[in-house]
């Protein structure tokens, strides 16, 4: 009995933060806009308008909740809920700290990018029962992307898997203790990080709420609070992506004075370590979705298919082919055995080596690519031009 | 009752989901004004009356983008195991993986060629 409410306070703890986080976030997001765009933001409420996400909060609340005729009710009501559930699942085995975290699932990361596929189920949910073309019309859009676009996620997400040897979101941060993962597979870390602002539909990639051409995109028949879910979920969907690449990529909690058995303190600096990783990777993440332009669809479609999802498969190749070498040859470490960085130095040198040949590869087949077509292109103009001018 | 442990708070976890999203929706139906008419309840698209069904006939590449999507995503969770027991991999089952790699390869070279990836 005591265990049992033992784990549901921690539940309850767990699967509220990122519901309170969401509150600051809008301030955060708002704010960094309005500092890329040199403009002011929210100013009015409270010191440096720190209140306003509160008084939207209030206002969503009070808010006619209007239904529009000939929706499918259930669907409707169910989507922004579903919606908000699938980031609130996924804080369930992110790890915080060396011994702080929901649960780890020796499965963590699977979990993670399969409750992560419900957000695509909300979005064709709130698309299909809105009784709206164009908001169905987004919907198709949308699917098509987070769809296409978790390709490329996963088989990034297959290195760090690879290079721990486990699945649990703990072990993987663990097995970072010498080197961070990002040093052994940059082209990995640089996938999953695009491929993640994609999936969560931010500019460049933000077809689901075009709002100049769609009206609004899948949401259109949605007002009040329930218009407001699917952003709180969008605005804590970003902050996990950061503590999600933060914990693959960049060595999570660890950091200077933090051992992986350690007391409060390591309990607290690798609290610390974690936020500032985090912040980095959600303020450069805030940073494209203010600075890039909206892409078209196909060129969203292929610069997925035809320039990640290979690339990926390259990467997970030449990474694997590398990892067995250096075991065949005797260097490689277990990184479950708390390997020291200069025991995973070799490995990493090698394995490092392997990305940047991957890198110039990529560059010159592309480049000669791009060339060709100018060629071709300048040639065809040529020749417009001298038969015009007789 | 290892699994149960693992997959209890789980368990627990899908009901606060469901439950904390759910609050706000609730407080809302209490707090806010109720006074629809048949002009507000309208579809709203641009403003112009709608015409014709709203479950229209959907372009057929969101199909085939599906169905190149089920491919890889099916044959990825494949390599999940393989991934994770790479350390202890024979060589045998380290080239069984490669394997599985080219054919995922060949699946996206056939659809490439086929023009299945092109948006027109």
């Amino acid at each position: 009995m005591a265990s049992f409410l033992t784990t549901l306070l921690v539940v309850a703890v767990v699967a509220t933060t990122p519901l309170i986080l969401a509150i600051p976030l809008i301030w955060i997001e708002r704010k960094v806009a309005a500092r890329i765009q040199d403009r002011l933001g929210p100013n009015r409420v409270g010191p440096w308008g720190i209140i306003q996400p509160i008084a939207d909060a209030v206002k969503l609340i009070s808010k006619e909740d209007i239904t529009p005729a000939g929706t499918d009710k259930v669907v409707y009501n169910l989507a922004p809920i579903i919606a908000v559930a699938s980031v609130v699942l996924m804080w369930a085995c992110i790890p915080f700290a060396p011994n702080l975290i929901g649960v780890d699932l020796e499965i963590g990361v699977l979990y993670i990018v399969s409750v992560a596929s419900l957000g695509t189920m909300a979005i064709m949910m709130a698309g299909w029962s809105g009784n709206n073309k164009y908001a169905l019309l987004g919907a198709f859009r949308v699917v098509a992307q987070l769809v296409s676009y978790e390709v490329p996620l996963v088989l990034s997400l297959l290195i760090p898997v690879m290079l721990a040897g486990s699945m649990g979101m703990q072990d993987i941060v663990t097995a970072q203790q010498g080197m961070w993962f990002i040093f052994m597979a940059p082209v990995a870390a640089l996938i999953f990080f695009i491929s993640a602002q994609a999936e969560t539909g931010r500019a460049p990639f933000d077809l689901l709420e075009a709002e100049s051409e769609l009206v609004a995109g899948f949401n259109i028949e949605y007002s009040g609070m329930k218009f407001g879910l699917f952003f709180a979920g969008e605005f804590v969907h970003v902050l996990t992506n950061g503590v999600l690449i933060a914990h693959l990529f960049v060595g999570g909690w660890w950091g200077l004075g933090v051992s992986a058995d350690g007391g409060i303190l390591s309990n607290v600096l690798g609290l610390v370590y974690l936020i500032i990783k985090t912040a980095i990777f959600y303020f450069i993440s805030l940073w494209l979705r203010n600075t890039l332009p909206r892409v078209r669809i196909d060129q969203l479609m292929d610069f997925n298919w035809k320039f990640l999802v290979p690339i990926s498969v390259a990467n997970l190749v030449i990474t694997s082919l590398l990892l067995k070498i250096s075991q065949v040859a005797g260097f490689a470490v277990d990184l479950t055995t708390n390997a020291s960085f200069t025991a995973a130095l070799p490995m990493t040198l090698l394995l490092l080596g392997g990305n940047i040949a991957l890198i110039f590869g990529v560059i010159a087949i592309y480049g000669f690519n791009i060339r060709r077509d100018r060629v071709q292109e300048e040639a065809q103009a040529e020749a417009i031009a001298h038969a015009t001018s007789h | 009752m290892n699994i149960l442990n693992q997959w209890g708070p789980i368990g627990l976890f899908m009901v606060f989901s469901i439950v904390l999203p759910a609050a706000p929706i609730l407080v809302a139906a209490i707090f806010a004004p109720r006074k629809p008419n048949d002009i507000k309840l309208q579809t709203y698209e641009c403003g112009v009356e709608t015409v014709g069904d709203t479950w229209v006939q959907f372009k057929v590449q969101y199909y085939i983008y599906a169905i190149v999507f089920l491919v890889f995503d099916v044959e990825m969770i494949f390599l999940l195991p393989w991934a994770i027991a790479f350390n202890e991999l024979s060589f045998f089952a380290f080239g069984a993986g490669f394997l599985f790699i080219f054919l995922l390869t060949d699946a996206l070279v056939y659809a490439w060629r086929k023009q299945a990836l092109e948006w027109n």
